[in-house]
């Protein structure tokens, strides 16, 4: 049951939508807290952040796994941040429409290239 | 369309700032800070999965004034974030909204903000300074 006429449907306009982006963006963070915390004390506990250290630390299959969800909710949670943020300051039909598709195709770049990363690490030759 | 500059409801420069606005305007500064962070983030993994000259080069540019103090920047905006949005989350169970209540974990996350930042610094720091 929608309240919205078939035209604002069509053109995603109306405040609809919203409910679905904050409920995503707290699945998000709940994941992140976790997941972000690890990440931070993982790191830090290495003895140091040298190529050998972390290229090891990032074959390991748990770590992978961690890594690999870790960075695609990272990505999808900066990214509805980041719509809000453009949806509530700026203006303009166009210029609105640009920032908003440039923003996903830029998160969508860079969550892409940390997985095929991590995922080039965690399969690569076994060492 | 409609005609363009239509009255809009009065925004942020018209009410006085209060610890808690201030805090909530924090919040998405730091999370827009820690989306150029990702960028940071993705290109260390990739420079990680190019192999050791790709690694060395990033982490040299890492470690460059401008770089220590980018990561400088991005410690205390996730700590600030990840504090701030414990609190938004508790928020959004409806609890702590009444204003004493608010004004305490405000005070609380800007200290264990602090608190968790300068930890992490003094971490990296004590790990050879490379970042």
């Amino acid at each position: 049951m929608t309240l919205k006429s078939p035209l604002g449907r069509v053109l995603g306009l109306g405040a609809a939508g919203g409910v679905q982006h904050w409920w995503l963006q707290r699945v998000g963070a709940v994941a992140l807290a976790p997941l972000g915390a690890w990440f931070a004390i993982a790191l830090l506990s290495l003895p140091d952040r040298s190529y050998a250290a972390v290229h090891a630390w990032l074959a390991q299959p748990l770590h992978a796994v961690l890594m690999l969800l870790l960075a695609p909710i990272a990505v999808h949670h900066a990214w509805i941040g980041v719509s809000i943020v453009l949806e509530d300051y700026v203006h303009g039909r166009v210029t609105k429409s640009v920032a908003l598709l440039l923003a996903q195709l830029l998160h969508l770049l860079i969550g892409v290239a940390a997985v095929f990363a991590i995922l080039k690490v965690a399969l690569g030759s076994a060492q | 369309m409609a005609a363009r500059s239509r009255p809009l409801s009065p925004h942020l420069q018209v009410y006085r700032p209060t610890h808690t606005m201030v805090l909530s305007i924090l919040h998405r500064v730091t999370g827009l800070v820690l989306a150029l962070g990702l960028l940071v983030f993705a290109a260390w993994l990739l420079a990680l999965a190019a192999g050791p000259a790709a690694y060395a080069e990033l982490t040299g540019l890492l470690a460059s004034p401008v770089g220590r103090l980018l990561l400088t920047g991005f410690v205390f905006a996730y700590c600030y974030h990840f504090t701030s949005g414990i609190r938004h989350l508790v928020f959004d169970t409806g609890r702590g909204l009444e204003r004493r209540a608010a004004r305490r974990s405000a005070l609380i996350v800007v200290v264990v903000s602090i608190v968790l930042a300068a930890l992490s610094l003094w971490a990296m720091l004590r790990a050879g300074g490379t970042p």
